[in-house]
């Protein structure tokens, strides 16, 4: 084993991490906040240039088979730190404005991202048990940052209890997983998978860790709680990197880890997802306050995923990456538009009646409201509808019409609660008149990237898509597939 | 020699009772002692089965288990802390601010 040659395989998550490490030295030291901001922005995007490159590189393990580089998780990588990078270019100025830009954010941001990279490439249990963890623990204290407000502490306090509950399930089902096989190596467990009670135990509880940290009907409790008590940008970051890391992990499992034969795991998966997007979708409709519109929707979307991961076929797979990264641009646009509204203090501008002929005031950031909603909600032209046209494709394509049918019909209904703030925007009369403040370079810029990401995404898909699909084609992914 | 059944049953009936703790208990910081004993059941599960095996691997997973359930307290409790500071209760009937 070649130590440098193992240490360049996994060179994202080392410079993020060592990165976080000297933002916390700084920040001992200094109180220079523009300093720690461009030190964490200079990592982010030295990682994701490195792991926009490994895109085209080659696939294998490292570490002893404890990681895997290229391929899946080098797409992990570049969605995580392409949503890591833009949530923090606009989460400066948020900060600033709500009057907590400390440097802990920072450093917790970095080290979430670093425990987000070892899921995405875990090819071990005990990898993927660490990445989840590191990257939980520092949710929960990003999420409780404004802890002399009473909603803060309490969605920390929420989202902690419920994450270390579902721990425990996650743990128990790796300890019977390696009870019934002997090993902790997803491959040697396939290889030794069997259908006995205690290595479909092991599956369902391990599934149920996941349903949990994805927040998957039933489980979703606690979603809609922290978003709310959450700062606006850190949302973000919670709703898009973190799930889609979990997503890359979960793929892992149901892929590579719980072979057909031993249990209908699809079928588990496809009840869970009917309901997901059932029951996220209907109660988003009677939100009114955005943020928890947003909450549900992204539980709805995790129902979409789910269906893309049901269909268990290396289609299947690709679609639910190639919803990753739609699911990252839009819902990061979305919650920096929201972000913006929000900063205006002494009024709820997070209730969705103030929204009244806020459209007219600073239209750009209005048309960009807009477009990412229309994206949410898939409508054709942009990536939200190439993401949900993909996973529902592949969903038909394994006979699974009727799950096909009920997202179809979802996400018709959702089209609903995310036309709603513009109809507010464009066709009330505001009660009162609202001074909107001109926002900074870096934010106006990077929401203007992710519009022009979204667009771009949403006419031209083949390339991308192209990619995806050949990671399922014929390399050593495919091959530990079982048939 | 104690056959592996009754370490196993031994694991499962402490995990449940930790179950159990979390979804009646009220009290925040009970609450967190029942999810450290649902994580030191699994943690004997472990244990046993590595023994069973002859192999250290679930060994390994228990020294990585042990360490992030430490750092989850150091985490969970200065969140308890927190809520304490703004309610002057750690009782979670009465944190219900964020419903819906």
């Amino acid at each position: 084993m070649n130590y440098l040659h193992d240490l360049s395989t996994f060179l994202p998550g080392i410079i993020v991490g060592v990165a976080g490490l000297i933002v916390v030295l700084i920040d001992c030291y200094k109180d220079d906040y523009k300093g720690i901001v461009g030190l964490t922005i200079a990592s982010l995007t030295a990682a994701l240039a490195i792991s926009i490159m490994d895109l085209f590189g080659p696939t294998g393990e490292s570490f002893y088979g404890m990681i895997s580089y290229g391929g899946v998780a080098a797409f992990g990588n570049t969605v995580i730190l392409f949503g890591t990078l833009f949530c923090v270019l606009i989460s400066y100025e948020y900060l600033e404005a709500i009057d907590h830009n400390f440097g802990e954010v920072y450093a917790m941001i970095l080290f979430a991202t670093t425990g987000m990279l070892g899921l995405a490439s875990a090819n071990n249990l005990v990898m993927i048990f660490l990445g989840l963890e590191t990257m939980s623990i520092c949710l929960y204290v990003l999420a409780g940052i404004i802890k002399e407000r009473k909603t803060g502490a309490e969605a920390a306090l929420k989202y902690f209890l419920l994450g270390a509950f579902s721990t425990g399930f996650l743990l128990y089902g790796m300890a019977l997983l390696y009870g019934a096989t002997g090993s902790l190596d997803i491959q040697e467990i396939a290889q030794a998978a069997s259908s006995d009670l205690l290595f479909v135990a092991g599956g369902g509880l391990l599934l149920v860790g996941f349903f949990f940290k994805v927040s998957a009907v039933p489980f979703h409790m606690w979603t809609p709680d922290v978003y709310e008590g959450t700062p606006t940008t850190l949302t973000a970051y919670m709703s898009t990197a973190s799930k889609s890391a979990a997503f890359i992990a979960f793929i892992t499992i149901v892929s590579r880890l719980l072979p057909e034969g031993t249990a209908d795991w699809s079928q588990v998966l496809q009840v869970i997802a009917i309901a997901t997007m059932i029951l996220g979708n209907i109660i988003a409709l009677v939100q009114d306050n955005i943020k928890r519109m947003l909450a549900y929707s992204s539980i709805a979307h995790a129902g979409y995923l789910l269906v893309g991961l049901a269909a268990a076929t290396p289609e299947g797979y690709s679609a639910v990456l190639y919803y990753l990264l739609a699911y990252t641009i839009m819902n990061i646009g979305a919650f920096g538009v929201v972000a913006y509204y929000e900063r205006q203090h002494g009024l709820d501008l997070l209730d969705i009646n103030n929204y009244a002929g806020l459209g007219f005031k600073r239209p750009m950031m209005a048309v960009m409201l807009s477009i990412f909603l229309f994206s949410l909600a898939g409508i054709p032209g942009f990536v939200g509808f190439v993401g949900k046209y993909y996973v529902f494709a592949a969903a038909i394509h394994a006979d699974l019409i009727g799950l096909a049918i009920v997202g179809v019909l979802a996400s018709a209904a959702s089209v609903y609660y995310y036309l709603r703030p513009m109809v507010f925007m464009y066709m009330r009369e505001a009660h009162k008149d609202i001074p909107l403040v001109k926002s900074g370079w870096m934010f106006k810029g990077s929401l203007i990237v992710l519009t022009i990401l979204t667009i771009y995404f949403g006419i031209a898909p083949a390339d991308l898509s192209h990619l995806l699909s050949s990671y399922y084609s014929g390399d050593w992914i495919a091959q530990t597939l079982i048939p | 020699m104690i056959s592996i059944d009754w370490y196993l049953a031994l694991s499962a009936v402490l995990f449940c009772i930790g179950i159990i703790g979390v979804l009646i208990r009220k009290n925040a910081i009970v609450i967190f002692m029942c999810v450290e004993l649902m994580l030191n059941a699994v943690n004997l599960s472990l244990l046993s089965f590595s023994s069973y095996h002859g192999n250290v691997d679930g060994q390994i997973l228990v020294f990585f288990s042990l360490a992030v359930a430490a750092a989850e307290a150091v985490v969970g409790l200065a969140i308890i802390i927190a809520i304490f500071r703004n309610n002057l209760s750690v009782d979670v009937s009465r944190i219900n601010l964020l419903r819906w």
